[in-house]
């Protein structure tokens, strides 16, 4: 054993454990000292640079383009047009949701921002000074903006390029029983409805998208560096796209500065580049700018929602209805399950035993850029869990009930799992009350309701002193897509794969298909082959990101990547742990049946001192030794894993805030969060990724907003438009945790991933409603918006105040 | 023009437009990939630098404003005896996740515990306010700046005993 120098590397010197636990992550010594290797940080000889040109308009009929001026200029090489590659079949790409959207425009720019040229030129400054020789004339046309107009008979047509089209409707989609819900609606005591906008948001990750793409003339291959969080379903995109089969692409995903669901899409410029790569003879890089990335790379939510819920008079659900508007922009471009048009949004009865729901999702075009399942969103999960979190928030307001109260009545009880819900999921383990009394207990719900009373009654008597708010989120997720039978992306079924070899020295190498952009996998899945193998995480070398390197597999997204790829690795090394019982059988000539397993050995049952290690299994397998017939040397094995359901993660939130009633300004003072994503393999990592969903809950439920303008104008095309939470904004976050594995995942565990980002808006929202006293307004919760609510004239956030 | 800067304790001489921003000198000219670029506003921080000792945003300098000046980076941090203490306190704390944030967390997180060698988590919260991480929700970053501290508090003290 070397000895580590902890100044050198911290994270070798810390206490490693054999398999599950708090251990540092591998990865970081590259960051701290800045040696990770991102996209922008590849400078191949000869490298040229693209910038794209972008439509100043959201709506409008392109006349002309003139690139002569940029072609003139002397460092460019050149100058693409939808036009050079119509000749190509490339100006139009299928998209994943079965429409196509352009790559460059040919006839009209149908989004503010939408890509209409790509310059490619010696260096990325003289790119961008091109773009502005470009000259295009355009013939500006009515955009739709507001997603409730967009069906109205005289609205603009987004998409008049299709023939017949007359309309901007993309699909209609509906799930449960709608008679049932009905009846139920009828019969009710009581109903509650509610208009609920969840905001198209971005997830804005701290690195931009980008490329670069380089035919290498050797070995005639194409080899793309790029942002993706699936490399290899982006291999198969680019061979249909540019009929380049599919082993002479090679997709490389190196670090990658957070991903969020942002880094799925593939996206015109990279598309560009490969096109630039393969004209030119050279490497192309295309980095966006932060403009590009907010205003036109896979925005999330936009979703206009009718929620109705129906209950008896003291507060137990019976039904719950919604009819949901969602803004598609102007190409139907979500990145998610081909079959589910509305994501896994019919997951929205959340975490109550409701018999009857049902939901009609219509999906509308809008002169906006297309993209929707983004930012953590676990296909739409969000806004389900948002809808019915505010839903049983607004029933308990019309009801003169505590939250509290109503949620307890509701919950999903230990012994009803698994649980199939009114629209079809079945959920497999939760102790949903357990987790909400542990939530509610940890925040002092009872004190913290009493100083609420207090201050009001200050407040009242005075007009002076902040109003205390407590919002509550008892939220439940669906994590690990497929089944394969049911989903899939672009045809590709969501399993994901895992090969594991272990070395003649007993070390390891895992290649995997999910790709990690800021997770932690080199750790966490080295920990789950130490926690099989029985050996240090650190004799695990973790392979992922590159196709040429790596398995087939879907990628990371949608908190898959412990669900998905963690159960395919669990299953490669128990694999390797059976054929290393084979090979100890025959090195000590004993029989397969009367060995045990013990921490990283095989032994003799009753005389555990006779057996082998691992390392002695490895180096014999790959020996001289006599093997069996039916058994192959070395010591390998792989699993393609095809999930037979998804994972259940859940949580109970409780979020504390300070509203002042002069300005509208909110504080948030506290925020405690109970998950449970079943056996945790990391606790420090999952706790990173559940502090990382409050801040995002904080942005979108405070802050964060992409608006409109009636021209169509992008309104946070900047970080200093699109606000993003500090540290100033983030409380210190109070976790605590309960434990239900799952029962049919290997490990017992589930994603982690997006908990916190799906359910915590909704006890932010919940908790500034509950200061003000007010019934409903729609995030984000900005002081203008606040003001406003409390002076009953509450903001529609998604357009330009006027 | 010609300019002549002072990176990490290196000279450095370069022929630059004048327009040239110091960010794109750092990782495009002299290849010192560890400062990264992410909003061009000023906004998120990923590029902060010293700039004679003070941290900016080296995406809102130009280039040749460091023109004789003094600039450090990420890659000045580690010393000839191993790792600064404040980038041990951010692997130790899982003070990082995607790592694209770090390196100007890791500079003004440095410059912070140089003048307050025992911050409040307000001080450190406020030092930190110009910076985006979208990972952590802050909570390690902070806990490993006051993490760094107590350490060379710690070392302080053994060094004066």
């Amino acid at each position: 054993m070397t000895l580590v120098d902890p100044r050198r590397d911290p994270a070798a010197a810390a206490p490693v454990p054999n398999g599950f636990g708090p251990m540092l992550r591998k990865e970081d010594g590259r960051f701290v000292r800045g040696r990770g290797r991102f996209v922008d940080d590849i400078d191949l000889p000869g490298m040229l640079h693209g910038a794209v040109l972008r439509s100043p308009y959201a709506h409008a009929r392109i006349v002309s383009i003139d690139t002569g001026g940029a072609l003139a200029h002397p460092k460019v090489r050149a100058v693409i047009t939808g036009a050079d590659l119509e000749r190509r079949g490339m100006a139009w790409l299928p998209t994943l949701s079965h429409d196509v959207a352009a790559v460059l425009a040919t006839d009209k720019v149908r989004y503010q921002g939408q890509e209409i040229a790509f310059v490619v030129a010696e260096d990325r400054y003289s790119a961008r000074d091109a773009l502005a020789l470009i000259d295009v004339e355009y013939e500006p046309l009515a955009p739709v903006v507001d997603a409730r107009r967009a069906l109205d008979p005289d609205a603009p047509l987004v998409r008049d390029e299709v023939p017949g089209r007359a309309d901007n409707h993309v699909f209609d989609w509906e799930a449960g029983d709608a008679a049932a819900t009905d009846a139920a609606f009828a019969a009710a005591e009581h109903v509650s409805t509610c208009d609920l906008l969840y905001p198209r948001v971005h997830p804005a990750p701290l690195e931009t998208c980008g490329i670069v793409a380089a035919l290498d003339p050797v070995t005639d291959r194409l080899v793309v560096h790029c942002t993706t969080q699936a490399p290899h379903a982006h291999r198969t995109l680019y061979a249909t796209l540019t009929g380049i089969p599919e082993h002479r692409i090679r997709i490389v995903a190196p670090d990658i500065g957070g991903g969020f669901g942002n880094k799925v899409a593939l996206y015109p410029g990279y598309l560009c580049a490969v096109y630039a790569a393969t004209i030119t003879g050279a490497p192309v890089k295309w980095t966006e700018d932060r403009s590009e990335n907010l205003m036109s790379t896979s925005f999330a939510r936009d979703y206009h929602m009718h929620g109705e819920i129906a209950a008896t008079k003291d507060g137990r659900i019976t039904g719950l209805r919604v009819r949901v508007l969602a803004d598609h922009g102007a190409f139907n471009g979500t990145s998610q399950p081909s079959k589910f048009p509305a994501g896994f949004f019919h997951i929205f009865t959340g975490s109550y035993a409701i018999q009857a729901a049902h939901c009609r999702v219509t999906g509308v075009y809008t002169n906006k850029a297309p993209g929707g399942v983004a930012y953590a969103c676990s296909f739409r999960i969000t806004e389900a869990s948002y809808l019915v979190e505010r839903m049983v928030d607004v029933l308990a307001f019309d009801l003169g009930l505590d939250p509290a109260q109503v949620r307890r009545k509701n919950l999903l009880r230990p012994e009803q799992f698994p649980y199939r819900c009114a629209t079809g999921w079945v959920y497999d383990s939760g102790d949903y009350p357990r987790a909400l009394e542990q939530a509610l207990e940890m925040a002092e719900y009872a004190e913290l309701r009493a100083e609420q009373a207090q201050r009001r009654a200050e407040y009242e008597r005075t007009g002076e002193g902040a109003l205390l708010g407590i919002g509550l989120s008892t939220f439940t997720e669906a994590v690990g897509a497929g089944p394969k039978k049911q989903m899939d992306i672009g045809g590709l079924g969501m399993a994901d794969a895992a090969e594991l070899s272990v070395h003649p020295d007993g070390t390891a190498e895992l290649r995997l298909s999910c790709m990690s952009q800021g997770q932690g996998h080199e750790t966490t899945f080295a920990q789950i082959i130490a926690h099989e193998l029985g050996i240090s995480p650190y004799a695990v070398n973790v392979v992922q990101g590159d196709t040429d390197r790596t398995p087939f597999g879907l990628g990371t997204y949608g908190s898959r990547s412990t669900p998905v790829s963690g159960a395919a690795a669990a299953t490669a090394a128990r694999r390797v742990r059976e054929r290393a019982k084979l090979v100890a059988a025959a090195m000590l000539e004993i029989s397969p049946a009367d060995l045990e397993w013990e921490a990283g050995r095989w032994q003799v049952r009753g005389d555990p001192a006779a057996g082998a290690s691992l390392a002695e299994i490895a180096r014999a397998a790959h020996g001289s030794l006599e093997l069996p017939d039916d058994l192959e040397g070395q010591l390998s094995g792989r699993c393609v894993y095809n999930p037979p359901n998804l994972t259940f993660p859940f949580g109970a939130y409780v979020c504390v805030v300070e509203v002042d009633p002069g300005t509208g300004q909110v504080r948030v003072r506290r925020f405690v969060a109970v998950d449970d994503c079943g056996v945790r393999i990391n606790p420090t990592v999952v706790e990173g990724q559940i502090h990382g969903g409050l801040a995002d809950g904080i942005g979108m439920a405070l802050m964060e907003v992409l608006a409109f303008d009636t021209d169509g104008n992008h309104l946070g095309a900047s970080f200093m438009d699109y606000l993003l939470p500090t540290a100033l904004e983030c409380p210190s976050w109070e976790l605590g945790q309960t434990v239900t594995p799952s029962p049919h995942h290997p490990l017992g565990a589930k994603g982690i991933g997006e908990s916190a980002t799906v359910g915590s808006p909704a006890a932010v929202v919940n908790a500034v409603l509950d200061a003000i006293g007010v019934r409903h307004a729609d995030m984000p919760l900005t002081p203008a918006q606040v003001w406003s609510a409390m002076r009953g004239r509450p903001l529609r956030t998604d357009l330009a105040v006027r | 023009m010609e300019i002549t800067v002072t990176v990490n304790g290196r000279t450095r001489t370069r022929d630059v437009e004048p327009r040239l921003l110091l960010v794109h000198l750092l990782r495009d000219e002299l290849r010192l990939t560890g400062t990264h670029w992410g909003c061009d506003t000023s906004n998120c921080g990923a590029c902060a630098v010293w700039l004679d000792g003070v941290p900016v945003k080296s995406c809102t300098v130009l280039a040749v404003m460091a023109d004789g000046h003094e600039i450090r980076t990420v890659e000045g941090l580690e010393g000839p005896h191993g790792l600064d203490q404040i980038q041990i306190s951010f692997v130790q704390c899982h003070g990082l996740q995607c790592g694209f944030c770090t390196p100007g967390m890791l500079m003004t997180a440095r410059w912070l515990l140089d003048r307050v060698p025992d911050p409040t988590d307000e001080q450190i919260r406020e030092a930190i306010s110009g910076q985006t991480c979208r990972c952590t929700g802050y909570e390690n970053i902070v806990r490993a700046i006051r993490h760094a501290a107590a350490a060379e508090r710690d070392a302080a003290e053994r060094g004066a005993r």
